[in-house]
Parts: structure tokens; C-alpha cells; sequence
């Protein structure tokens, strides 16, 4: 077998990449969230749009069509958050008077207006999730077409809203090798993909530098509900827990961050909303004297400050 | 393969029925030895390609994969650290020997808590597969200096890294001065094993049952049940251990246990098990030298040949 495999390119101090630098959450200086919360709260909702298409992109996203052309079956239910999940949650949140950020698919902008213009009404963040859940940001990509889709995502949520889309989140966090260079190119200021940390961070590019707010997977309601398969009341008590921990933490040794990431066409469904539900009152109301619940771009301008 | 033979019944050690073996005695007259390794690893984003095995699911660059472990050591490490400093453990860490250059910080937090660090290679990228002997043999030695050099003592035991061996793997470690092996999980009990050099060395229990990434990641359980499952297996090992002697070790790891929706159902089970007398809280290598130095009839070691 070949040397290589005795070979240790990048075997020094820090990173084996230049993408961000090496530090512990706990080394660095304390955050300090607005009213001195221990905690900040990032809620997201990822609308998205699944083509019905017999293409295999080279990663599939987690909710991927898996049945041979036409698979109306993950069609029509990834398409029922777009239909009823959606407008069950935006009740919920306003109920709750949270202001999840949304990241959408850019091809939703095209198709169905009608949405966009309701999420507008809303004081919601908004945030480029790629074109479609087909354009994978993965591999071998050509760096012209996934340009194409960044800078098409941006300019038809743009239409639709005044605010400037600055935030990014991948389908399936996944990024090719070119990503983070073409997001700023395009004036993307932070992105959500590396789930390597609890805080925003400063991300490099050969563009300029951007910042990271990493986006738990960990707890994300699709890795949870259908990889993990765990039931609904144990997402919620995971939650829970992790607020609880986070909340400790944030008292003993500076600001800390739960982010948790929604999918209409998931929770959306009449057996999971109450859990959504259950999550908000047990944040948002039970334990709102420790919580911070803010946009994105609030909570990276409170870290960075 | 390097003409290694494909098929070969498992000679380390000899068969031996759990009814009717002779008494462990722990130190103290406890009854369990109990141990926590930690895993703290390094993955490269962009390792050498192997034919044998592929480190990441998703093509260059693997974000998902190469993030969450990023994030056990950023994040992860401290949390899990102030836990098994809250029950008195004593980490016993399987170590990427290549953390000692990447990531000093957290050997030096290790070190000062006097924890052991034991060989998980160089990388959790880096395979045993592919490797000819000598190449092995290379790869073994480099992660004991590596750590050596690091921490100021020659790791007694070894976890190979990413679990990937040949058939020289354990051979090639008693040789390199180690005591103990990790990679066998064919008993509760302290096993001798017979190598070819014939040196001193045992099978210390470690855990594939217990491991945190085989619970969450392939069993994928909800996290108060692994809490759940930690305790049976210690109140089962427990009871036994009152006419045995037995040996109950949790491997963890920092991207796993310590996410902050985990971590509660680790710090539990850990105050459960700390909770009862006659457990001896331990490290792997300090059970390895017990085990060696008086335990020799009891682990099986008659028909070897002192070395």
C-alpha cells in the first residue's frame, strides 16, 4: 500500500484547514445576551421545496424522494408543509409571539407566491436554503451552476421582501468546496452549515470572511423524529434538557445558544404540532425570564459586540 | 492484504466459561472495577483515500461528519470534563496521537487531572487497513512517542484506531511496550492474551454495548434510555461482581455524550454508579497492572511464559 497513508500533511497546531480558527468555547471571552439571559434562543423554519423528479443528486437531503418517478407519495407530503404545516406553525408562533427566522427554498418564490407573500407579512428573518432540495451545494459541483443558484435564490426571495437576505442555509448542510467563497461573493454575511459550535464564529473565504451560526442538527426535528426516530414527547424532553443545561451553563460562564430547526412538512402534521407547541410554552413562557428569543442576525450581532 | 490469510480462527486467548472461574479480588475487596474512556479524536477533513474503508459519507468536503466531532473537541470536551471531575473519575482517554500537536489545550486540561491517555492512533481517519506489517508497526509507534513526547509516559493500552486491525495489530503493540488491548469484547473479566513476543498482556473490558456512539449513532436511542441502560448493566455487573470480580467501563465520546441534550442522562448514571461502595473507580491501565501483577491465575495466564 501506498506511503500516503503514512503521510500527514496538515499534522500541526489548530485546524487541518484554513476555514476557521481552533479555539474552546470555554476559553474564550464570556458572550453577554441582551437583559444579561443566560440563554439565546434561535428558532428556524425550513420551507422547502422537493421537485417531483426521477433525479438522483450525488447527496440526497434529509426528506429526499426515494420512489421510482413519480414519487407522489414524498412529493405530495414534503408539499403539504407548504399547503397546511406552514400556516399551522406561523399560528403557533404568533400565539407564542415567536419570530422563528424562515429559510426557503428560492424555487417556492416562482411557485408559490401565494406563501411568500404571507411570510412577508410576518417580522420574520429570512434566509437563502438553496434553490430547490435537488440543487445539492455537494461534491463535484460546477462552481457556475451552484453560483447560478445562490445568486437565483437570493434574487427571488428578494422580491418578495425589503429586507436584504444576508443568511444562508444549505440543503442538508451539506457545501461543496466552493460554497462559502460563492455565498459572499454573492453578499451572503453569515452561513449555518458547520455545526461545529454553540456560538457564531468568523468562517474564511478566499473572498473575504464571513461568519458561522451554526445550526443543531443534533436537535433538529428531522434528524431526530425520522433518522433517530425518537418519539414526539422525547424531542420535546430533549429540548428541554438541553435548555436546561445551556441555561446553567449560561449563568456559570457567559451567554450560550439553542438552536433548533422546524420543517413544516414534519411537525407540521396534526400529531406533531402539539409538541411544537409543548417546546414554545416550555421556552418561551416557562422559562422566558432566562430566554433571549431573537433573530439570527440579532444574536450574531450580540455575540460579535 | 499483504499475504495475510483471509481466514484464521481468533488464537489471543484461550476459552474460558464464566461459571466456575476463580475469584477477582479488586483492590479494597471492591467488587467492580469501573473505568470511563473518552474518546478525543481527530478526523481530517480531506484524509488520504483508502480502498478499504471510506471515513466520510458525504464527498470533500464532509461538513456533517468533520463538524459534530469538531464540536466535541470546541465544545464537548469541557462539558464531559466537568461531569467526571463532579463523580471523581478519572478519564482514561483513547487518544488520536495527532491531538497532541492539533489540540495541546486539552491534553494539558487532561494531564493536570492526572487521566491516562491510552493509543487510538494517529487519526481516527487513518485505518489499519492497507497497512503492510512494517507500515503497522510504524503507525503504532509513532502514536506512542506521539503521546509520550506529549504527556511525559508510553501509553499502556490501545484502542486501534477507528476499531480497524489486522491480524499482527495486537502482536505488534505488546511488542511496542503496551499492556493492554481494548479492541476484544468477548468478556467481563480481565483476559489474558497470548501474543507472539509472549510479554505480559491482558484484554481490559471496554464496551461496544455501553459505547455512546454505537447507542446514539447506530442504536440510535432516545437519551434518558441510554441513561437507563448504563444502570442495568451496572446494577447486572454489580451483583455479579460480589462472587466474580467484574469490570464495567462506559466509552464515551465528546461530539456524543455531551451535547447538551445528553449530557444529564451520562451525568446520572455516572452519580448512580459512584454512589455504591465496594467500585473501585479506576483507570484502564491502572486495572491492566492490577490484573497483571496479581490477578495471573485468575485472567487464564498458566500455559504462557512469563517474559
Amino acid at each position: 500500500m501506498s506511503d500516503e497513508l503514512l503521510v500527514y500533511p496538515r499534522r500541526d497546531y489548530g485546524m487541518d484547514h484554513d476555514r476557521y480558527a481552533w479555539s474552546m468555547l470555554q476559553d474564550r471571552p464570556p458572550v453577554a445576551w441582551p437583559d444579561g439571559k443566560p440563554l439565546a434562543l434561535w428558532i428556524n423554519l425550513s420551507i422547502q421545496h422537493f421537485p417531483l423528479s426521477g433525479d438522483k443528486p450525488p447527496v440526497a437531503p434529509p426528506g429526499a424522494l426515494t420512489m421510482p418517478y413519480p414519487d407522489l407519495r414524498h412529493y405530495t407530503l414534503r408539499d403539504y408543509g407548504n399547503r397546511v404545516g406552514i400556516y399551522r406553525l406561523l399560528k403557533l408562533m404568533e400565539h407564542y409571539q415567536a419570530a422563528p427566522s424562515l429559510a426557503i427554498s428560492g424555487a417556492l418564490a416562482e411557485r408559490y407566491p401565494q406563501l411568500l407573500e404571507r411570510l412577508a407579512k410576518t417580522s420574520s428573518e429570512w434566509l437563502g436554503h438553496g434553490w430547490n432540495m435537488l440543487s445539492m451545494h455537494a461534491g463535484e459541483i460546477d462552481p457556475q451552476i451552484e453560483a447560478q443558484w445562490i445568486h437565483n435564490t437570493r434574487t427571488a426571495l428578494e422580491a418578495f421582501t425589503d429586507q436584504p437576505i444576508v443568511g444562508w442555509l444549505s440543503p442538508g448542510r451539506i457545501q461543496s468546496a466552493n460554497t462559502p467563497e460563492l455565498l459572499v461573493k454573492n453578499g451572503f454575511r453569515y452561513q449555518c452549515d458547520w455545526v461545529n459550535d454553540e456560538l457564531p464564529y468568523t468562517f474564511r473565504t478566499g473572498e473575504g470572511e464571513m461568519t458561522c451560526l451554526p445550526s443543531s442538527l443534533e436537535l433538529d426535528d428531522v434528524f431526530v423524529l425520522t433518522q433517530n426516530l425518537h418519539s414526539e414527547d422525547s424531542f420535546a424532553q430533549q429540548v428541554i434538557d438541553a435548555a436546561d443545561l445551556l441555561i446553567n451553563e449560561g449563568r456559570e460562564q457567559g451567554g450560550r445558544l439553542l438552536s433548533l430547526n422546524f420543517h413544516p412538512w414534519l411537525v407540521g402534521q396534526p400529531h406533531r404540532i402539539r409538541t411544537v407547541r409543548e417546546i414554545l410554552q416550555a421556552l418561551l413562557v416557562d422559562r422566558g425570564d432566562a430566554i433571549w428569543h431573537a433573530s439570527p442576525s440579532h444574536i450574531i450581532a450580540a455575540a460579535q459586540a | 492484504m499483504s499475504g495475510t490469510t483471509q481466514h484464521a480462527e481468533l488464537a489471543l486467548y484461550d476459552y474460558s466459561p464464566y461459571e466456575r472461574r476463580p475469584k477477582i479480588e479488586w483492590p479494597n475487596g471492591a467488587r467492580m472495577a469501573f473505568w470511563v474512556a473518552p474518546n478525543i479524536e481527530f478526523y481530517e477533513l480531506d484524509p488520504p483515500f483508502n480502498p478499504h474503508r471510506t471515513p466520510w459519507p458525504h464527498p470533500y468536503p464532509a461538513v456533517p461528519g468533520y463538524s459534530i466531532r469538531d464540536y466535541g473537541n470546541r465544545v464537548g470536551h469541557h462539558r464531559q470534563m466537568a461531569v467526571l471531575d463532579k463523580y471523581g473519575v478519572r478519564g482514561s482517554i483513547s487518544l488520536s496521537a495527532a491531538l497532541c500537536e492539533h489540540h495541546p489545550e486539552i491534553i494539558a486540561l487532561c494531564a493536570e487531572r492526572n487521566w491516562e491517555f491510552f493509543s487510538h492512533g494517529i487519526y481516527n481517519t487513518r485505518y489499519t487497513y492497507g497497512l503492510s506489517e512494517d507500515q503497522e508497526r510504524e503507525m503504532i509507534e509513532d502514536a506512542m512517542a506521539t503521546i509520550e513526547r506529549a504527556v511525559g509516559q508510553r501509553p499502556a493500552g490501545y484502542l486501534a484506531p477507528a476499531l480497524s486491525h489486522s491480524n499482527h495489530t495486537i502482536d505488534l503493540f505488546a511488542e511496542a511496550g503496551g499492556l493492554y488491548t481494548c479492541d476484544l469484547f468477548h468478556d467481563d473479566q480481565p483476559t489474558w492474551v497470548k501474543t507472539r513476543s509472549g510479554k505480559p498482556f491482558v484484554s481490559i473490558p471496554y464496551s461496544l454495548e455501553l459505547n455512546d456512539t454505537i447507542a446514539y449513532v447506530v442504536q440510535k436511542m432516545e437519551p434518558r434510555r441510554y441513561g437507563e441502560i448504563i444502570r442495568r448493566a451496572f446494577d447486572q455487573l454489580y451483583e455479579e461482581g460480589a462472587e466474580s470480580g467484574t469490570v464495567m467501563c462506559i466509552p464515551t465520546h465528546n461530539y456524543q455524550v455531551s451535547c447538551p441534550h445528553r449530557l444529564r442522562a451520562f451525568e446520572e448514571a455516572l452519580e448512580y454508579i459512584t454512589g455504591h461502595s465496594d467500585v473501585w473507580v479506576t483507570t484502564g491501565r491502572e486495572i491492566a497492572e492490577y490484573s497483571l501483577t496479581h490477578l495471573r491465575d485468575q485472567i487464564g495466564s498458566h500455559s504462557e511464559v512469563s517474559a
